[in-house]
């Protein structure tokens, strides 16, 4: 049988996705070195590297047996059947309502106009939590630098995650609101968590034990 | 075309070779029949009017139209009836991800039958019919509708929390599972041991690893999944089912034996099935039941992908 592919996410999980691989005994050294291949293989598995937001479309299509992503990612794609077995800990970030600081256009628009303009990149997460607090909302969906929006008039709000919350504070934005905890997950294919239950299995428990070290 | 036709005709030679006939109903029905069978994940998504301003829908699915058959029209017939369909069903889809609202699903119903029996016929009819469409690697999980349901019970898990913690299991999100269990105030080892439980599945040892981690509602799931699985061995038929107690099917009417189909080929459920011998209790008629229904598409792809994987 070919070996266990795992689809490990690029960016700000990446390094301590690789620790942690590392301490489940999967060799990382090569995805380190800076290389640009996209594919692994290392200690009897083979790494794909994608962006964390492909890593629920590679693993639900079976293209991956297993991966590493945040719960956010997770969430907005809550419609792609994924298997989640695993809470790792790392990568711990909140998903607040940021506005601008000392500001109360978010409040004046809800009392006045009855909405509010929000912009996101996670427009499902938003949705849901202005739905379930009874809310009407405009969500615009950006793909990046959510945090610029509310400074140029581009609603007045944003839906954002947030880990240390510098680059809020450096724009000028405050948490008004916290919506939800995100860490990373380790997830599998719903066939291969089947039909490798195995391997899977032996992974998830070196993942656990590499987690809470 | 070709090979998908050759595909169909060959599951029909199955299905009629082991005596059961194929029926064929309305893909239209009255939205209240579907109710009937499943109030909530077999309603149909696609809902119009007739001219009388009746509520119709396009069947989610051929079981319960074909119980609604079986109800009104052989109420008198001496039982078992064996049926079998190749027929489309209609579902709601997520756009733009290439799924088709329309599908086609081939299949067998086996009514009447006793409820062990019934079962490992059933199973017996979907081996023979994995091997005429040439997927020999596929495997069929077995596990048991009523467990999760029973040990909530238990476990004195009730309303909203329950509804949480099914939700959690059905898709299979572990992480929310243990988060479900906890909020609903069941200890940390008794909630380790629930986890454990949705995480065995293999061979007969399972039953045994179960049987570790207690409770009267296990003790009975076992007990249930263990007849069948006897005879599947004395059969010889058991050696592509891997027991499973962490399957969980979404349609509301299963009782009892549940199955999945997977192929190593292929990353997607190829079908699945199980009993439900409630369903012909609310159409009527007292019998068990027991079937199962494959996506004729995704066995295709999977039969593709198994015929390149030979010849490469």
């Amino acid at each position: 049988m070919s070996a266990l592919k795992i689809a490990v996410p690029r960016g700000a999980l990446f390094g301590e996705t690789l620790d942690v691989l590392e301490g489940a005994g999967i060799d990382t050294a090569e995805l380190r070195g800076g290389s640009r291949s996209l594919i692994f293989e290392t200690s009897g598995v083979t790494l794909v590297t994608v962006r964390p937001s492909d890593v629920p479309t590679y693993v639900e299509a079976g293209a991956a047996d297993a991966g590493i992503t945040g719960k956010d990612v997770l969430l907005e794609q809550s419609d792609r059947v994924v298997y989640e077995l695993l809470d790792l800990r790392y990568g711990r970030c909140r998903m607040v309502l940021a506005a601008r600081t000392g500001n109360d256009r978010l409040a004046e628009a809800q009392r006045r106009l009855g909405t509010m303009r929000i912009a996101t990149k996670y427009p499902r997460i938003a949705e849901r939590y202005f739905e379930s607090t009874g809310r009407q909302v405009e969500l615009v969906e950006v793909k990046g630098s959510v945090e610029l929006a509310p400074l140029v008039g581009l609603g007045e709000g944003i839906v954002d995650l947030v880990a240390t919350g510098r680059t809020l504070e450096e724009n000028g934005l405050e948490v008004r609101e916290e919506i939800l905890e995100c860490t990373a997950r380790f997830v599998a294919n719903r066939v291969s968590h089947k039909l490798r239950a195995a391997e899977i299995d032996e992974l998830t428990a070196k993942l656990r034990e590499a987690s809470r070290r | 075309m070709r090979e998908l036709r050759r595909l169909k005709q060959a599951l029909l030679e199955v299905f009629e070779g082991r005596g059961y006939g194929e029926v064929a109903t309305p893909a239209i029905e009255y939205d209240e029949v579907m109710a009937q069978g499943d109030g909530r994940a077999a309603r149909s998504s696609y809902r119009f009017f007739d001219e009388s301003g009746e509520l119709l829908g396009l069947r989610s699915d051929m079981t319960v139209p074909i119980a609604r058959l079986v109800a009104s029209r052989f109420a008198d017939a001496e039982p078992p009836f064996r049926l079998c369909y190749l027929a489309s069903a209609y579902r709601a889809v997520r756009p733009q991800s290439g799924q088709l609202r329309e599908f086609e699903q081939a299949g067998v119903e086996l009514i009447g039958a006793s409820p062990a029996e019934g079962t490992v016929e059933v199973i017996e009819v979907l081996e023979a019919a994995l091997d005429a469409a040439g997927l020999g690697r596929a495997v069929i999980g077995l596990g048991d509708a009523d467990l999760y349901r029973q040990l909530l019970e238990e476990l004195g898990v009730e309303g909203e929390a329950r509804d949480a913690v099914l939700a959690s299991l059905a898709a299979h999100d572990l992480v929310g599972l243990e988060q479900g269990l906890s909020e609903a105030g069941i200890g940390a080892e008794r909630v380790e041991t629930c986890v454990a439980l949705t995480q065995l599945r293999g061979g007969s040892e399972v039953l045994e690893r179960a049987r570790g981690l207690g409770g009267a509602a296990v003790e009975r799931a076992i007990a249930r999944i263990g007849e069948t699985y006897e005879e599947l061995q004395r059969r010889g038929a058991a050696e592509r089912v891997q027991i499973d107690l962490g399957l969980l099917r979404d349609l509301g009417y299963y009782s009892g034996a549940i199955l999945e189909v997977y192929d190593p080929a292929l990353g997607h459920v190829l079908g699945g099935g199980g009993r439900y011998d409630g369903l012909m209790k609310r159409f009527g008629l007292g019998l068990s039941a027991a079937g199962f229904g494959l996506y004729l598409g995704r066995v295709h792809t999977a039969q593709m992908e198994e015929q390149g994987r030979g010849g490469s």
